[in-house]
């Protein structure tokens, strides 16, 4: 380090820490400023009839969501079946098989993969299942979240699995135990912490997720009727009421917003819990 | 967990055993991990077939076209282009200085006992739905947008095209400030990862030589993470291009050019958002799955950058 003066080094430093500190006060700022809008505006739009209650046209008081929270479940829970094994599987070959060049390709693919825009995967959703069977469908959506979900879940049970020690591999395997059962037995249960975690934070990110959604599922102000109709859901919800002109409706959707936001913050805390946890 | 093992096991020719199980667990995680590639292919395969009317008739004019009019059938992505653009220029410009000054604070600076508190933070917002930044856009930082900063903007540097116009609230400017407000806790959480990985041997020796904190972040910390901040830096930028929810409610959706920040645009993203159930023929539906198709290839570009660069960070070259 060059020799310099102590006062230049000193001021340049104290621009630095004020310039720092402002920028975390900015950022916390706007942060705080956002949950407290969702907060005020949204709870004062929840009551009973909210929860219960069939969507009303508007100029019509009260009503609720019932139908769109119950539909946002189904999509997000058919979403799971699809995406949640399949990532889990592939998580297992990248840790477990894939040493060579394709598990490179696919490791970074899956990196893109897993930050590709989600409205380009609802154009793709739309083109392979929507088009052909001439409907939007609860499925479609659920389609397009479990692609979405897929690559977050492979990504992080590869990084789950890898932390197991492998001692505890080549001890199963020095017991006799075939190369799955050790995976199945050992691996898994020592990791499943860690799995949960990933599948929860991709949980967490596809059922706040709009875009995909608004034209493979669509929305309907009725119950869902099958899989294979429209089905409501919340953010598509919020997305149509926000943009209309009925302050009844806007404020449906400061209380939608206060929901979805609150259940992904309550996930993304119980996957941190879990982390937690596991490192102890 | 070995008793259990050790019982299954002694049974001498248990199912377990046979090799074809072995060979079964290969092939279905192997099939498992195919099927993300499978995709991926499928994607760009499906995305090209739906946007060839629209290649085919309007062919490169399709790029450096403005006109956007459905009622004639014709249609240019330019300006769809440039707003998105601009609008994740825009977007990087308030949101990067802000992001690495939040991840130095968070590394260097903070008390110790609240790091992880703000780290979770931080985090935390990085996982709230766009779409509720899109809704907290539109309703309240709009009108404030529309009463206080777009008048004081217009007043001071209304002599640049730049910040001409009325104070609408709804626009391309807004819609940068929205999307750098999301990305921000995004790319925050990134660079304080990268930081973190910082060998602390080496920060602790230039503190005891009497380095300041500006000293150990311009010549230690940023020279060992420099690769992992630009791919952070990258990975944000690719969320900003293809964010839709917190761009469509603010951006006001004009399919117009203009030089002022002020007027409403739109971006690709937007687009889509706002028109693709709208679409009733034929060659527009095709219009939109082309937008859909550059969109993904924009990305696809940056965010394979990012990728690169964060990989390469994390294995090898700066390891103490």
């Amino acid at each position: 380090m060059k020799k310099k003066s102590m006062l230049p080094r000193r001021l340049v430093n104290s621009v630095a820490l004020v310039a720092s500190s402002i920028s975390a006060f900015i950022g916390i700022f706007f942060l705080v400023w956002i949950l407290f809008e969702i907060l005020a505006r949204g709870f004062s739009a929840i009551n009973w009839a909210f929860f219960t209650e069939l969507p009303l046209p508007p100029g019509e008081a009260g009503g609720g969501l019932a139908n769109a929270m119950l539909g946002t479940v189904i999509i997000t829970v058919l979403a799971m079946i699809m995406g949640v094994p399949l990532g889990i599987l592939a998580g297992t070959y990248l840790s477990e098989f894939g040493h060579g060049r394709f598990a490179g390709v696919t490791r970074f693919l899956s990196g893109i993969f897993g930050s590709a825009p989600a409205i380009v995967i609802g154009i793709f959703v739309y083109a392979i299942i929507v088009v052909p069977m001439k409907s939007f469908s609860g499925l479609a959506g659920a389609v397009s979240l479990a692609i979405l979900m897929l690559p977050v879940i492979t990504r992080t049970t590869e990084e789950m699995l890898k932390l197991v020690p492998s001692g505890l591999r080549e001890a199963a395997l020095a017991l006799g135990a075939p190369y799955w059962h050790m995976v199945v037995q050992v691996v898994y249960r020592g990791a499943r912490a860690g799995m949960l975690t990933g599948i929860i934070l991709a949980v967490a990110r596809v059922s706040g997720e709009t875009a995909p959604l608004l034209f493979t599922s669509l929305n309907s102000p009725y119950w869902p009727s099958g899989i294979l109709r429209p089905m409501p859901n919340l953010t598509v919800t919020i997305f149509n009421y926000a943009m209309s002109p009925y302050d009844d409706w806007q404020m449906k959707a400061w209380g939608a917003s206060f929901i979805i936001a609150f259940s992904v913050l309550v996930m993304n805390i119980i996957a941190r819990f879990l982390v937690h946890r596991m490192e102890k | 967990m070995f008793r259990y093992l050790i019982a299954k096991n002694d049974k001498s020719g248990s199912w377990a055993h046979l090799p074809i199980f072995d060979s079964a667990f290969r092939f279905i995680t192997l099939a498992a991990a195919l099927s993300i590639l499978i995709l991926l292919v499928m994607m760009l395969a499906v995305l090209i077939y739906n946007a060839w009317p629209s290649i085919q008739r309007f062919g490169l004019k399709f790029l450096i076209s403005t006109t956007w009019n459905p009622v004639t059938s014709e249609f240019g992505a330019l300006t769809t282009i440039i707003g998105t653009l601009v609008s994740t220029a825009l977007a990087m410009l308030l949101a990067v200085p802000v992001a690495l000054g939040v991840a130095i604070f968070l590394t260097e600076l903070s008390p110790l006992a609240l790091r992880p508190i703000f780290g979770v933070a931080i985090e935390l917002l990085a996982a709230i739905p766009s779409i509720i930044y899109g809704m907290w856009g539109l309703f309240v930082l709009a009108p404030f947008m529309s009463d206080y900063i777009q008048p004081f903007l217009g007043r001071y540097l209304g002599f640049l095209p730049l910040f001409q116009g009325p104070p609408m609230g709804i626009g391309m400017f807004t819609a940068g400030v929205v999307l750098a407000i999301m990305i921000l806790p995004f790319m925050a959480s990134i660079i304080r990862d990268v930081f973190l990985m910082t060998p602390r041997v080496i920060k602790e020796s230039a503190y005891g030589l009497g380095a300041t904190m500006w000293e150990v972040v311009r010549q230690i910390v940023l020279p060992y993470g420099m690769r992992g901040v630009i791919g952070g830096l990258l990975l944000g930028l690719g969320r900003a291009i293809g964010e839709t929810m917190a761009v469509t409610f603010v951006i006001g959706n004009a399919h117009e050019l203009s030089l002022s920040l002020f007027a409403p645009g739109n971006t690709i993203a937007s687009t889509l958002a706002n028109e693709f159930t709208e679409a009733s023929d034929r060659i527009y539906l095709s219009a939109l799955i082309e937008l859909g198709l550059v969109l993904f290839l924009i990305t696809f570009v940056v965010l394979g950058l990012a990728e690169w660069w964060l990989k390469k960070s994390t294995s090898g070259g700066y390891k103490a």
